[in-house]
Parts: C-alpha cells; structure tokens; sequence
C-alpha cells in the first residue's frame, strides 16, 4: 500500500472505511512466533481468551492456532497456557 | 442593532455563547470562570436555549465531554481557568488533531504554586502548541464579539480546528461594562448551522482518534500545522464579515500610535487599555511612544508583527507569563524569533509583570518607557526583567 503524502490525509485522519484495520498486518512485527503442541492441548481455550490480537482461532478439531498475518508474537498465549501447551520459537 | 446594556463580563460571555445556538456545554465551575459555568447553567435550566448542559467532575471530564459531543455532530462549548486548563491539557492535543471545532472560554488567571487565583496568563501560555487558535481580548465588548466569532471561525469547512478565547480574569471577567450585545436575530444571521466534516452515527460507522506509527505521524503533524497556519485566512474574511455587520473591526495585531513611533510596546489582553493611556501620557511630553496589541496568538500572525515592527528603534515586549529558566517571557521569544531574520529590526527589550494579578498602573507602563529610552548605550536590550519586583 502505497504511503499518502500529508496532503491526501482525510480532515482530522477519520478512518471511514470500518474493518479497515484488518488491512493492517501486525504480523510483520513478529520476532518470535507461537507453537502448539496440540498432545498437552486441553482444549481449555485461554490462549484464545487472552491473545491481545484475536488472533487465535479454535479448529474443526477443537485445537487452536493463531493467525499469522496478525499474531505479533507477544508470547502472552504461551504465558497464560497452564499446560504449557504453547512454545514461542524465534523466526527465521 | 443590538441593544446597549451594562453587566458583568463572564455574564456576557455566557449571553453571546447562549445566543449561538449550542447544542450542548460541559463546564466545571473554577475561579474565575465559575460565573460562565453558572450563568450558562441557568441558561439551560430556564430553557432559554435548547441545549444539554453536562454537569461534569473535573475539567478533564468537561473537555472530554466536548470532545464526544462535538465528534457525534454537536456545537459544543466549555469554559476554564488556571489549573482547570492544565486537567485539561492531555486533551486539548487530541481536540486539536481531530478537528473538532470546540469553542472555549478562558479566564485567565495564574497557575499554582503557590494558589493564587488572579490574573495573568501562566495557564494559557503552557497551551500554545497544542494545535488551538488562541485568540485574546481586551474588554468585555471584545470578549462578547469573539465568543460569537469563535465558532463560525472553528466550524469554517477549511479551518475545522477548536478556538479558544482568552479574557482576562477578574480584570476582565468580573467587570460590569456597557457594550452592545447582538440580538438572537443578528447572530443566527452571521452563524450558519454547524456542519460536522463527520460525525460519530451508527448509520455511517467512523473511527476518530486512531493510532498511527512512524510512518504516518510525521505526515499527521504536518497536516495539523498547515491548517493551523491556513485558518488566519478565514480567521480575517470572519473579521471582516463582523465590521461589516456590526461596526467593530478586529485584526491579528492592533496598534495605537505605532505610525511614527521611535519606541513600541507589545501587550496582549486587557493590559492594552491601561498601556494605551500611558502612551496619551507620553505623548502628550512630545515622546514618540506607540502600541502594539497582539490579539492573534495562534496561528502566530508573522507577517503583520513584521511590518508593524519594521520602522521602529525599540520595542518593550510585555510578557504575563514566564519561561522559567528559559531565554525570557514566551511572548518575547516568540517576537524575537520572528524578527531575527529582517534587515530592520528593533532592539527588543522584555518587562514580565501583572503576575498573580499585581496590578500595573499607568505610571508603571510609562516608567518601562522611560527606562528604555534612557537606556542609549542599549546595554538592556535583549535582557528581561521583572517589573517591580521587590529586591
Ligand atoms: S491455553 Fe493451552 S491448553 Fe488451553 S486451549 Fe490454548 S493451547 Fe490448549
Ligand atoms: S503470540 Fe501473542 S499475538 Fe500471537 S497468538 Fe499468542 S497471544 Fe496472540
């Protein structure tokens, strides 16, 4: 998306396009990413709960991953996951 | 034409407000001020204006208060003083950014420590780069016509930007003067109806006051300084509009015998009217002594503080307020910067004074001229100093 100029800005920068924050990849911020392992998973849904970014999305299977475009790695799923079910690896 | 009447000032100011077809007022009573808050109040409870007055419990609330009201579409006023404006100086950035024409009056008197509730501008002064036009008055017909002025310049489809009108407190606000004040008919006249750039309405969903990273804010801060700058523009065709309405011209710098002066004095607010005396004063013993009164505070009228200052030896600056620690009054950095660069400039010279409401009589106005004008080695110039103060 191409960065506007100060004077292409909307008067007071109204944002009058609602939603449009999910065009806004907070995904690119993201040092560590989180993994499940879904065998200590109880399936108690606290990571879900507790992502700042509602990033993380319950499966058909009843698991849960985070969406990658959005999750910006904050580890706090990880924290909160009592069965430390959720690792934080370093990106590449 | 309005009727010629007598009354208190803040009184007025809550008249003319109450002539402009407010949709809703959030103040909290402080000191100088309350008078404003209370009239406003009456106003409402009386149902004389159809508006909401929201009963607020601190300043932090009223502007935040305003700040809502006017998103959703609403002609929104508040009032404060002194420390009321400092509660509410998280907020007035915010205001500013958003572009929401909220109008407020400020009774000016100092800011603690220690406590003292009387006149000078402390409180307005640590606002100036908050992104308001800040406009100062004299007298109370001034604080009248520009508290009505205020929100045709704010809600102007180009300057879309909070006004905020400086009166003197108690100096000003507590005086009983005859002036004129409009009628109903004439303000709905000059005032068209209030059309928000957009408003908060589950019809049309909008988000005001988003986040934005380093790679917008620079661009945001830009926008916001151009309008600023922009708004003299309709700030003048506003002025304009009133003399030809109502007789009364305004412009961003005033003078007073400034024409063929040696030696000028720069004051803003109600000290103007007691400087102007000493200047009869002095001209009267063949002194060529002018005025100069600074009404535009924001946007920073430059241009006209240049050519009024362009011919003249000495130029005393009067500053209510002080930088502590800093290069003099902010008045007089201000006048300093802008004339820095001209071929012809004055030597500057800077008076701090009137703080915490001491009062400054005519003899005092013509003591710093006489001071100045026996200063011929110029040894003073671009130095500050405390009027009076007792050593
Ligand atoms: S918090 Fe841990 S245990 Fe609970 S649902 Fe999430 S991953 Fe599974
Ligand atoms: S790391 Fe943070 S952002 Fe990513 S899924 Fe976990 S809680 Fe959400």
């Amino acid at each position: 998306m191409a960065l506007k100029s100060w004077k292409e800005l909307p008067i007071g920068c109204v944002v009058s396009d609602p939603g449009s924050a999910s065009e806004y990849h907070t995904g690119s911020w993201r040092s560590q990413r989180p993994i499940w392992d879904n065998a200590k998973c109880i399936k108690c849904g606290i990571c879900y709960v507790y992502c700042p970014e509602g990033c993380v999305q319950q499966t058909e299977d009843g698991f849960f991953k985070a969406d990658l475009d959005y999750c910006k790695g904050c580890g706090i799923c990880s924290h909160e996951c009592w069965p430390r079910a959720i690792k934080m690896v370093e990106e590449e | 034409m309005g009727k010629r009447i007598g009354m208190e000032v803040a009184i007025a100011v809550a008249e003319a407000v109450g002539l402009c077809d407010i949709d809703m007022a959030a103040v909290y009573p402080i000191t100088p001020q309350s008078h404003i808050a209370e009239h406003l109040s009456d106003l409402v409870a009386n149902g004389e204006i159809d508006a909401e007055f929201v009963t607020v419990e601190s300043e932090h609330s009223a502007m935040s208060a305003v700040i809502g009201a006017s998103g959703a579409g609403a002609r929104s006023f508040t009032a404060t003083s002194s420390q009321g404006l400092m509660l509410m100086h998280e907020l007035l950035p915010i205001a500013s950014a958003m572009r929401l024409p909220i109008c407020m009056a400020i009774a000016n008197r100092a800011v603690s420590g220690p406590l003292n509730i009387l006149n000078d501008h402390t409180d307005i002064m640590p606002q100036r780069d908050s992104g308001w036009i800040s406009l100062f008055v004299e007298n109370g017909q001034e604080a009248i016509d520009l508290s009505i002025q205020a929100f045709k310049i704010a809600e102007h489809k180009d300057v879309m930007l909070p006004v905020c009108v400086n009166i003197d407190g108690f100096q000003l606000t507590h005086m009983v003067e005859p002036f004129e004040m409009p009628s109903k008919e004439e303000v709905e006249k000059f005032l068209p109806p209030f059309v928000p750039h957009a408003t908060l309405h589950p019809a049309k969903p909008v988000t005001m006051g988003a986040f934005a990273m380093s790679d917008y804010f620079t661009e945001i801060m830009k926008a916001k300084n151009e309008a600023l700058k922009s708004s003299k523009k309709v700030i003048l065709e506003v002025w304009d509009e009133w003399a030809r309405l109502f007789g009364r011209a305004y412009k961003p710098v005033e003078t007073y015998q400034a024409e063929d002066a040696d030696v000028l004095m720069l004051t803003m607010g109600s000290m103007g009217e007691t400087a102007q005396m000493a200047i009869d004063q002095l001209r009267a013993k063949g002194i060529k002594a002018g005025l100069v009164k600074l009404r535009l505070w924001r946007p920073f009228p430059l241009a006209e503080i240049k050519a009024v200052l362009k011919n003249v030896k000495k130029l005393i600056v009067t500053d209510r307020a002080i930088s502590f620690g800093g290069p003099g009054g902010p008045v007089f950095s201000e006048i300093k910067s802008a004339m820095y660069a001209e071929a012809r400039r004055p030597l500057i010279y800077n008076y701090i004074y009137g703080l915490g409401g001491r009062d400054v009589a005519v003899g005092e106005f013509v003591g710093m001229f006489d001071k100045v004008l026996a200063d011929t080695k110029n040894e003073a110039a671009d130095t500050y100093e405390f009027w009076g103060v007792r050593e």
